[in-house]
């Protein structure tokens, strides 16, 4: 089907063309040059532009169609040069002889022009002698249009795209005649297959023909890109109209409306009856109002005194005395409303008249959206993939701390902003990128390492089995911290670059794509699981640690320093912080505030996930992360009651698991 | 005689580690019991499970007269049913007067509200000062129970857990730490307290237990391994096998 | 009233308070010698309203044990409770005055609409949300000061307490509860004008009186408050039940086997301060004229906790000290009024660095002086004691 309709356009456009074969135009113009002493017939292309002088120089949107058709259709070689240089504003005509050049400027009095013929110069010339073409932005656009024939058939590929690119930001019917006519000098695979996707968009949107419509339509089936839907879903937009029960109306139904029902209201209805001239308009309040308020007579109102009439029973009442006396139009009675209602039907149509068309196009949509809708769970799988493995990285060194050594860390998300701002200082120093957060990372560890350090030797481990306390010491940091980043990086965002490698992001189609810092941080975030086993189950420290985790005394008592472990624990875990600060700040604005923002999500996340496991964190920022996104997806409008909505999820949760996903049983629970 | 407890098949376990093992166990009212075993044997646990403080993976424990099952209850409870308990640690209020813990160990409403109306009666007080005299605790009703000795501690525990006039009673090592004429006494009170009610002693002392002169649950692995008087466990080659470490 | 001979504090706290109403009156612009400026009364009083609730605070945390972060948006739901009342009630006027030029009187519907639309036109509504039903009655919205904040603590605490989670996860549940509710009230379709909030709650609808009139009302009215708060709360803690709330707080487990329910009494006082501290934010909005979602930021509840430590918890007195110096310094020092300290090379604006001090102040009272200010006083007593015995 496509194809008997391409050829057939194919002759449409070879018809078109011999319309101004050069020959005959040649012949025009040395006609009129016997006529025309002044004038000096220097080109075919001179000629072209001197036959619509007028036109041209008018620079009227209404009337310069012609004059442009005359140019892009000269079939001429110089005629896509005009076309631009007049769209550029770069078209002088000499006032001595009336013709067309290519202007360039000088100083601000001086212009040199060239012939459009072969390019060459032809001198310089007082700007009083030359006037200037100026087409207004209507006429450029027309020019525009009338060039992107051109465009599509240039040699080199780019303008090719470009040219395409435009069709696609701006699609017409005329777009679709010149990029059928390039499709077959067409060379480049690539461009052939863009340029025949496209001839097949605008086919669906502008060919005359319905049949060739409908094939392009059952084409897309099953396509993801947003063009196909961009194109697709005007052809089923709706209007809503009312017609008499009993006829039928002449476009294609989508769906008969149900009185009454949520969206369409009797009061809707009967609107959209009035304005279609099938019922009066109904005399409403406002309208009642004024009218008694135009006629209060003496403090009455159709008799009835003004001071009564504060209900709307009331009102209606001297209304209708009103109307009685013919002063005010009569109202519309309930029984009229409710007849002119029974008496007609009410349906949304589509715009589009072709039912063939409408309905390939529903079809089209619907398989599409299938497909859309699957597609769209990848992406929200991948999204929350990515949220959980930046909660994790976050909770991650707050929950060793929880796990080990029972305390709670409010600081925490001042040890995340400290990273970031570690990260951003190091900018300042080495401009580049890539390798400024290579540096950045190592010492985002050492500086909140040591920070971690200093705040368990100096408070924390003065409040060993005092843990509320410990709450609220580290609580005290937390804000003295804040302020103090305020202090000297001030209130603003600061900047965290990531390197250009890590600019943009994978696309898959047109509904999935994951950026590639997010592909980073989540293998930022295996790296730290790996590296965190590792210390686990194979280093001293780890073992130390896991003694120390599930019997501090006994593991006292076998020559483990408890209180070394403590502190290396929570600089390890403070550490943490920080590289995952220089991760959050890649793609967050760095602010004196950033912990605070994630800081309740990390406790959540610990919190469900359960402590002293590093497995149970795993579980809680995948489902902190995933439920966020779902409820997200659920009510996309509104972040806020998302957030609302899981932390009261979590309430419920913790009543079906009080210890977490992976909770630890027994006397290791510490009861 | 009437059964008051009875905990049969009782198992449970911690990460894969079975800290009790089918376990059976059985006294009546009014009963002096006392359960030794080596470290580990699953005394403490036994006792969180019959205080409720552990579900187990199964079995039954069947309550009183009316055979009612602890196993659904929670752990206040099964403390207002009439199971006391004193831990290995004492555990006393140590912000608190000796007399206040006294008063709100006092067999008395526990509602919140009722609590809150609460004020001591005549008779409530003369309780809270025989129980003083009982536990030696006599001038002592005023201090705080954070200053009084280790062994002073105990006997107020032992004194809280008689203020609560239980049918049964958990206690865990209450003669640990204490010199000789304080292990006397507190043997004393025991056995005193064992004529009105079931008594249950976890001892790891056999001196004490001797003291007693009681009948002996031993326990091994979280089972029983003997019960009997304690010449009779003493000459049981398990026991003996599990005391000596063969 | 046997209680206040055995605690002497009662009386001495009721004694001063009164005597500070007194003397903050005679010194009022209304009813005095102009001394204290009306915006001070109004921030003294809405200082006592912080001493309310930093005794509710001491009352579920200094006794009980909970460490409550979100005491504060109790304290904000009873704002927003009385603040609904006082700006329909006050819109009302507004709009029955406007109208009673109109040609021809009002009907229902259009007072009702003119109100909807004064309320609600900068949220882009035009419909009066359901909760707002009760709004044009007083004594319905003064119930519910106290009904739901109870309400809320009463659920969110039988879940919490019902399954078992105690100390910090306790606390973080609360502060998670607490920004939910903040979350959600910063919505413009809360039916609580988003993070606009309530505003000219200082105006009384019907009421004539002048501003400085009505500013001592209200601080008459904390007063009142605190000191009969006070009072309840040293009797509820005078006796067995306070033993009980103290046994929790020092060994839960041991309380239960006991044969006390250890929930029951952590859900009762958890909702009963949470009804303390509605009643501490009606009165406190009024005079701050203004609420909005950020006043319930789990912050402020991070903040209650601070004055409560600061002051000394576990007792009831120390909590109102703490409240009232943490909240008057810093409003001195963050409200421009301290003096910059000039170091030569670099100069201290209090403004920057309050939050500083405060925070390391706080950790140092944590550290070296756990029981707080209320502490000093133990030494004195104690000092005096001694004397006694030589």
């Amino acid at each position: 089907m496509s194809r008997l309709s391409l050829d057939r356009d194919f002759s449409k456009m070879t018809l078109r063309l011999p319309l101004f074969p050069p020959l005959i135009l040649a012949g025009v113009i040395f006609l009129a040059a016997l006529f025309t002493s002044s004038f000096v017939s220097a080109s075919p292309i001179q000629d072209v532009l001197q036959t619509q002088s007028d036109v041209i120089v008018k620079s009227s949107r209404k009337t310069i169609g012609p004059a442009i058709d005359a140019v892009a259709n000269s079939g001429l070689p110089q005629a896509q040069d005009v076309l631009q240089a007049w769209q550029a504003k770069e078209m002088w005509q000499r006032k001595s002889d009336g013709l067309f050049f290519r202007g360039e400027k000088i100083d601000s009095k001086t212009y040199r022009l060239f012939d459009f013929e072969n390019g060459s110069e032809i001198g310089e010339f007082a700007k009083s002698d030359l006037k200037q073409i100026k087409p207004n932005s209507g006429i450029r656009a027309l020019l525009g249009i009338a060039l992107v024939q051109f465009q599509l058939s240039d040699p080199d590929p780019q303008k090719r795209l470009d040219a395409l690119t435009s069709i696609e930001r701006d699609p017409n019917a005329d777009a679709l005649f010149a990029l059928r006519a390039s499709i077959s000098g067409e060379t480049d695979d690539e461009i052939l297959r863009q340029k025949s996707r496209l001839e097949r968009l605008l086919t669906i949107s502008f060919d005359d023909d319905d049949a060739a419509r409908v094939s392009a339509i059952a084409g897309f089936k099953g396509d993801l890109g947003l063009d196909v839907r961009a194109t697709l879903n005007p052809l089923l937009e709706t209007k809503r109209i009312a017609y008499p029960t009993g006829e039928t109306p002449s476009q294609t139904i989508a769906n008969e409306l149900e009185l009454g029902s949520n969206d369409f209201s009797k009061a809707t209805a009967y609107a959209l009856l009035v304005e279609n001239g099938f019922a009066d308009a109904k005399i409403d309040v406002d309208t009642i109002k004024s009218a008694l308020i135009e006629n209060i007579r003496g403090g009455n109102v159709a008799d009835i005194p003004v001071h009564t009439l504060s209900t709307d029973a009331q009102r209606l009442a001297a209304y209708d005395s009103l109307a009685a006396t013919g002063a005010v139009a009569p109202r519309v009675t309930d029984a009229q409303f409710e007849t002119a209602l029974e008496n007609h039907s009410f349906a949304d149509v589509y715009i589009e008249p072709s039912a063939a068309v409408t309905s390939a196009a529903k079809d089209a949509i619907d398989a599409i959206e299938t497909k859309v809708a699957f597609n769209q769970f990848l992406d929200l799988t991948l999204d929350g993939l990515s949220l959980a493995s930046i909660y994790f990285l976050a909770a991650i060194g707050l929950a060793i701390t929880f796990g080990v050594m029972g305390v709670i860390n409010m600081a925490h998300g001042e040890f995340i902003m400290m990273g970031a701002y570690t990260g951003f200082v190091v900018q300042q120093i080495i401009p580049n990128h890539t390798v400024s957060i290579i540096v950045a990372i190592p010492l985002a560890f050492a500086v909140t390492f040591a920070a971690g350090v200093a705040m368990e030797r100096l408070v924390i481990r003065k409040l060993y089995h005092r843990p509320l306390e410990t709450l609220l010491a580290t609580f005290g940091i937390s804000i003295a911290l804040q302020q103090l980043a305020k202090n000297i990086f001030g209130t603003q965002a600061r900047p965290l670059t990531s390197p250009a490698w890590l600019d943009g992001a994978m696309v898959v189609n047109d509904v999935v794509s994951i950026s590639y810092i997010r592909i980073a941080i989540f293998v930022l975030a295996l790296i730290f699981l790996g590296v965190f086993l590792f210390i686990m189950k194979r280093t001293r420290l780890g073992l130390e640690t896991r003694a120390v985790t599930q019997n501090r005394t006994m593991a006292s008592s076998m020559g483990i320093n408890p209180d070394r472990v403590n502190m290396l624990t929570f600089g390890l875990g403070s550490g943490i912080a920080g590289i995952a600060g220089v991760a959050i700040g890649l793609f967050a604005k760095v602010t004196s505030e950033l912990g605070g923002d994630y800081i309740v999500q990390s406790f959540m996340t610990v919190v469900v996930g359960g402590v002293g496991n590093i497995w149970g964190t795993l579980a809680g920022a995948a489902m902190i992360g995933f439920l966020q996104k779902g409820i997200e997806w659920f009510n996309p409008a509104n972040t806020l009651a998302a957030q609302t909505y899981m932390i009261i999820f979590i309430i419920l949760f913790i009543q079906i698991r009080p210890r977490g996903i992976v909770a630890l049983k027994g006397r290791a629970a510490g009861d | 005689m009437n059964r008051l407890l009875e905990v049969s098949g009782v198992s449970v376990s911690f990460d894969g580690f079975k800290a009790i093992n089918n376990l059976s166990f059985a006294i009546n009212s009014a009963e002096l019991r006392a359960v030794i075993g080596p470290n580990g044997a699953g005394k403490t646990t036994f006792m969180d499970i019959v205080t409720g403080k552990t579900k187990p993976d199964e079995g039954r424990v069947i309550w009183g007269d009316d055979s009612v099952s602890l196993l659904g209850l929670s752990e206040a409870q099964i403390a207002k049913a009439g199971v006391g308990r004193k831990f290995q640690k004492p555990t006393v209020f140590e912000d608190q007067t000796v007399k206040e813990n006294l008063i709100m160990s006092l067999k008395n409403q526990r509602g919140p509200f009722s609590v809150l109306f609460y004020r001591p009666s005549k008779s409530d007080l003369e309780k809270v000062d025989d129980l003083a005299l009982e536990i030696g605790l006599s001038d002592q009703l005023n201090r705080l129970a954070g200053e009084l000795s280790h062994g002073q501690k105990q006997w107020l525990e032992i004194g809280m857990l008689l203020a609560q006039e239980p049918k049964l009673m958990l206690v865990d090592e209450p003669a640990a730490g204490m010199t000789l004429a304080e292990r006397e006494h507190t043997t004393d009170l025991l056995v005193r307290a064992a004529k009105t009610c079931a008594v249950v002693v976890v001892e790891h002392d056999m001196d004490f237990v001797r003291r007693l002169d009681c009948k002996v649950t031993v326990l091994h692995e979280g089972s029983v391994l003997a019960e009997g008087s304690l010449d009779h466990v003493t000459a049981n080659q398990d026991v003996i096998d599990v005391y000596l470490g063969r | 009233m046997s209680f206040i001979q055995r605690n002497p504090s009662v009386l001495i706290f009721l004694s001063i308070l009164a005597m500070f109403t007194l003397g903050v009156t005679l010194m009022s612009e209304a009813f005095g010698s102009a001394i204290i400026s009306t915006s001070f009364v109004k921030t003294l009083g809405k200082t006592l309203c912080l001493a309310l609730i930093a005794i509710a605070m001491d009352l579920v945390w200094g006794y009980c044990g909970i460490l409550s972060l979100g005491h504060f948006a109790f304290f904000g739901l009873g704002g927003y409770m009385i603040g609904m009342w006082l700006m329909y009630a006050r819109t009302q006027e507004i709009v029955i005055t406007s109208l009673a030029d109109a040609p021809l009187p009002p009907t229902a519907n259009e007072i009702s609409d003119a109100i909807t639309n004064q309320i609600f036109g900068v949220v882009g509504s035009d419909q009066l949300p359901a909760i707002w039903m009760f709004a044009d009655t007083l004594w319905i919205q003064l119930a519910l000061v106290v009904l739901v904040p109870g309400l809320l603590a009463l659920i969110f605490g039988w879940l919490a307490f019902r399954s078992r989670v105690t100390g910090v996860y306790l606390s973080i549940l609360t502060q998670a509860m607490t920004l939910a509710l903040a979350l959600y009230l910063f919505q413009n379709d809360s039916g609580l004008r988003g993070n606009n909030g309530l505003s000219g709650l200082q105006n009384i609808p019907n009421v004539t009186a002048p501003q400085p009139v009505v500013s001592i009302w209200f601080f008459w009215a904390s007063a009142a408050a605190l000191g009969l708060g006070y009072l309840v709360s040293a009797w509820l803690v005078s006796g067995k039940f306070g033993s009980i709330l103290r046994g929790i707080r020092d060994n839960e487990a041991r309380v239960r086997f006991l044969g006390y329910s250890v929930e029951h009494y952590k859900l009762v006082v958890f909702t009963l301060t949470a009804c303390i501290a509605g009643i501490a934010g009606a009165l406190y909005y009024p005079q701050a004229g203004i609420i909005n979602p950020a006043e319930i930021a789990p912050i402020a509840s991070i903040y209650l906790a601070v004055w409560v430590a600061i002051g000394g918890r576990g007792r009831l007195y120390g909590a109102v000290i703490g409240a009232i110096f943490v909240s008057l310094v810093s409003s001195w020092f963050t409200g421009g009024q301290a003096p910059d300290v000039n170091l030569g090379f670099y100069t201290v604006k209090w403004v920057d660095w309050w939050l500083i001090v405060l925070g390391l102040s706080f950790v140092l009272v944590t550290l070296f002086a756990p029981k707080g200010i209320g502490g000093l006083v133990d030494i004195a007593t104690n000092r005096l004691r001694k004397e006694d015995k030589v």
